[in-house]
C-alpha cells in the first residue's frame, strides 16, 4: 500500500518512465501470445508500408509493416525485446555478482588484494571499452556468450569502483570491527555486515548499469557481432535494415526508437528515485 | 611546486603503465589463436616445410618475449605489419583512412565543444528557468538515444525529406571541398550531438557547484548581472572540471566514430576495424585497436594533466607557516 501511494505521487515523468517498462516487460514475458504472426515467419513482401499505406497493393494486415525479408515488424519488435532486454540484464546481473564480489573483497582485505584489484581495474579502465571488446571477439570470435562474457567483465569494472567505495566507508564502522574481533570469516564480514548496508546504492547503481549494458550490446548488434539472424535482435533489426532509409522507408527507425525508448524511460525512472543522473554514457 | 610535479610524473607513469600493458594485452591477442599467424596466412594446405620457412620469415620461431620486442620496435617505426585478409602493408591501409577519422572528429569537435560549453553556461544564468529545463531535458534525451538512431533521424530528415546532404559518405575524388563538407557534415553532426548533451550537463553540474560559495552569494548581494556572475565569478573556478569532460569527450569522440563511420559507411579507422573483426583479420585488427587505444590513452592523461594545472589550489599550494 505505502508503495503504491508512493508510485501514485510520482511525477509525470517518472510514470511514463514505468509505463514504457511495463510495456517492455510484457513484451518480454508473453512474447509468443503477443506477436499477432511468428518470430521468423514470412508474411509478405519486403519492406511493405504498415498502417500508413494500408491501401497498398498485396499489404498484408501488418500494424508496422514487414521487414527486408518479408517478416511484420511488430512481431519482430516484440520477440526482438526478449532477446535484446534479456541478454542486457544476464550481462548486469553477472557484471554485478563479479564487481560486488570483488568489491567486497577489496574493501574489506584491504592491503595487497586491494592493491592488486584497484590497480587491475585502473588499468582495464583506461582501455576504450568498445575497443577491447571488439579486440576480444576477434579473437574469440563473435557468439552470444562471449559478447555477455566480455561486457560483463568490463562493467564489472565500474561496479567494482562503486561497490569498494560504498563499502571501505562501512567496512571502517564499529560493527564491523566487532565482527572482526568476534572471529567471524570473511566471507560472514562481506556478506552479513558490509551487504546488506551497502545494497542500496548499489540498487540505485543497478539501472544506470543495465542502461549502459543495454545500449552496448544494441551497438555490438547494430555493428554486425552481437546477436546473429535470425534471432531477433532490436540492435540487428537496425543494421538488417538500415538500406531502407535510402529509400524513404522509415522502418529502421522503429526498433532504434525502441532501444533510445527504453533507456530514456529507466533514465526518466532514476531520475525520480534520486541518484546521481550523470547520464548513460557516464564512462566514455 | 613539488606537489604538482609529483602529482603529474605520477598521472605520467600510470599512462605509460596502461599503454604498456595494451601493449601486451594487443599483443597477446595473436598468441591466443589456435595455430599462429603462419598457419593463418597460409592455410591448412600448406607442407610443414612451407609453415616453417614463413615462421622464420616472420619471426614467428623466436621465444615470445623478442617477438614482443620486435613488434613495438615496428610498430614504433611505423611498420604495423601485414593484412591477412589482402597482404598489404597495413600502415599503407591506415593512413588514408586515419586521416580522415581524424578529420571527422576534430569538426565533430569544432560543433559539440563550443555548443555544448555555451550552452551550458546559459543554462546556469538562466538557472531554473524554461530555457534551462529545456536544454537539460534534451541533453538526457540526447545521451540517452544510441549514436545509429540520432544518425538515422538525420538522415530521415536531412537527406531523405528535405534532400540536402547525402546519405552515405562514399569518398568521391575532385569534388572540390564543398562536396566534401556536405559528405562529412552528417557524420561529424551526429556525433557532435552525443557529445553535446554530455558537456552540457558536465558544464552545468560544474558551474552550479561554485554557484553555492558565499563569494557567489556576495556577487549577487553587490547587485552584479546574472551573466555577469556567471561568467567572471563562477567559471574561473569551474575551469578545471569543464577542461577535464572536454577533453574526455575528445577521447570519446575517437572511439564513438566507430558506429557513426559503420551507420554512414565511412571510410575511416573505425569502418576498419569492425570490417577486420568480421574478417577476423587479427594484425589489421591489433593495428586499429592500438591506434584508438593509445590516443584514447593520451587524451585521458592530457585532461589529467590540465586539469592539475588548471586547478588554482595546486598550482600555488599553500605558503607553510
Amino acid at each position: 500500500m505505502q508503495l503504491w501511494l508512493k508510485l501514485m505521487r510520482a511525477p509525470l515523468s517518472a510514470k511514463l518512465g514505468m509505463a514504457i517498462v511495463a510495456v517492455n516487460v510484457a513484451c518480454v514475458v508473453f512474447a509468443p501470445w503477443l506477436a499477432p504472426f511468428g518470430e521468423t515467419e514470412i508474411v509478405g513482401q519486403s519492406w511493405v508500408p504498415g498502417f500508413w499505406g494500408a491501401d497498398v497493393q498485396g499489404a498484408p494486415a501488418t500494424w508496422l509493416g514487414t521487414d527486408h525479408l518479408g517478416r511484420d515488424v511488430l512481431t519482430r519488435l516484440i520477440f526482438g525485446a526478449r532477446n535484446s532486454i534479456v541478454i542486457a540484464l544476464v550481462t548486469t546481473i553477472l557484471s554485478f555478482s563479479l564487481g560486488i564480489t570483488t568489491g567486497l573483497l577489496a574493501a574489506a582485505m584491504r592491503g595487497w588484494v586491494d592493491q592488486i584489484l584497484s590497480r587491475t581495474v585502473d588499468l582495464m579502465m583506461g582501455f576504450p571499452t568498445l575497443i577491447f571488446a571488439l579486440m576480444v571477439l576477434a579473437v574469440i570470435g563473435s557468439s552470444i556468450p562471449a559478447v555477455i562474457g566480455v561486457i560483463a567483465l568490463l562493467d564489472a569494472t565500474r561496479v567494482f569502483r562503486i561497490t569498494r567505495a560504498v563499502a571501505t566507508d562501512i567496512a571502517a564502522q564499529d560493527y564491523v570491527e566487532v565482527a572482526r574481533l568476534r572471529g567471524e570469516g570473511m566471507g560472514w564480514i562481506m556478506r552479513r555486515e558490509i551487504l546488506p548496508n551497502a545494497i542500496t546504492p548499489l540498487a540505485a547503481e543497478f539501472g544506470l548499469r543495465f542502461c549502459f549494458v543495454f545500449l552496448f550490446v544494441a551497438t555490438l548488434s547494430f555493428i554486425g557481432l552481437g546477436v546473429q539472424p535470425p534471432a531477433a535482435d532490436w540492435g540487428s533489426m537496425v543494421k538488417e535494415n538500415s538500406a531502407a532509409i535510402s529509400f524513404g522507408i522509415l522502418m529502421p527507425l522503429f526498433p532504434a526508437a525502441a532501444i533510445a525508448l527504453l533507456t530514456v524511460a529507466i533514465n526518466l525512472i532514476i531520475d525520480w528515485t534520486g541518484a546521481t543522473a550523470g547520464g548513460v554514457h557516464d564512462d566514455h | 611546486m613539488g606537489s604538482v610535479a609529483e602529482l603529474l610524473a605520477k598521472r605520467l607513469v600510470f599512462g605509460i603503465a596502461t599503454l604498456w600493458v595494451i601493449s601486451l594485452l594487443v599483443f597477446s591477442a595473436v598468441n591466443l589463436l589456435p595455430g599462429d599467424l603462419a598457419d593463418a596466412i597460409l592455410g591448412q594446405g600448406a607442407t610443414p616445410e612451407a609453415v616453417a620457412a614463413f615462421r622464420a620469415e616472420l619471426g614467428l620461431d623466436q621465444p615470445v618475449a623478442s617477438r614482443y620486442l620486435n613488434w613495438v620496435a615496428d610498430i614504433l617505426h611505423g611498420d604495423l605489419g601485414r593484412s591477412l585478409a589482402n597482404d598489404r602493408p597495413i600502415s599503407e591501409l591506415v593512413a588514408g583512412r586515419l586521416a580522415n577519422t581524424v578529420r571527422l572528429a576534430i569538426l565533430a569537435a569544432f560543433i559539440a565543444i563550443p555548443a555544448g560549453v555555451g550552452l551550458g553556461i546559459l543554462a546556469t544564468v538562466y538557472r531554473d528557468r524554461p530555457f534551462d529545463r529545456a536544454t537539460t531535458t534534451a541533453s538526457l534525451i540526447a545521451i540517452s538515444f544510441p549514436e545509429f538512431f540520432t544518425a538515422y533521424i538525420l538522415v530521415a530528415l536531412f537527406s531523405v525529406t528535405l534532400g540536402w546532404l547525402p546519405a552515405v559518405a562514399i569518398e568521391t575524388r575532385g569534388g572540390g571541398w564543398q562536396q566534401a563538407l556536405r559528405e562529412i557534415a552528417l557524420p561529424a553532426l551526429t556525433l557532435a550531438l552525443a557529445v553535446v548533451g554530455y558537456v552540457l550537463r558536465m558544464t552545468r553540474a560544474a558551474i552550479v557547484n561554485v554557484m553555492a560559495a558565499p563569494y557567489i552569494e556576495m556577487a549577487q548581494l553587490k547587485g552584479a548581472s546574472p551573466l555577469r556572475i556567471v561568467t567572471r565569478h563562477a567559471l574561473p573556478n569551474a575551469l578545471s572540471p569543464i577542461i577535464n569532460v572536454v577533453i574526455i569527450n575528445l577521447a570519446y569522440l575517437v572511439v564513438g566514430v566507430v558506429v557513426v563511420e559503420v551507420v554512414f559507411v565511412y571510410p575511416g579507422l573505425g569502418q576498419l576495424l569492425v570490417d577486420s573483426v568480421s574478417k577476423r583479420d587479427i594484425p589489421v585488427v591489433q593495428a586499429c585497436c592500438i591506434i584508438f587505444a593509445a590516443t584514447y590513452v593520451l587524451l585521458n592523461l592530457l585532461a589529467d594533466i590540465l586539469s592539475v594545472l588548471s586547478n588554482p589550489r595546486l598550482r600555488r599550494p599553500r605558503q607553510q607557516v
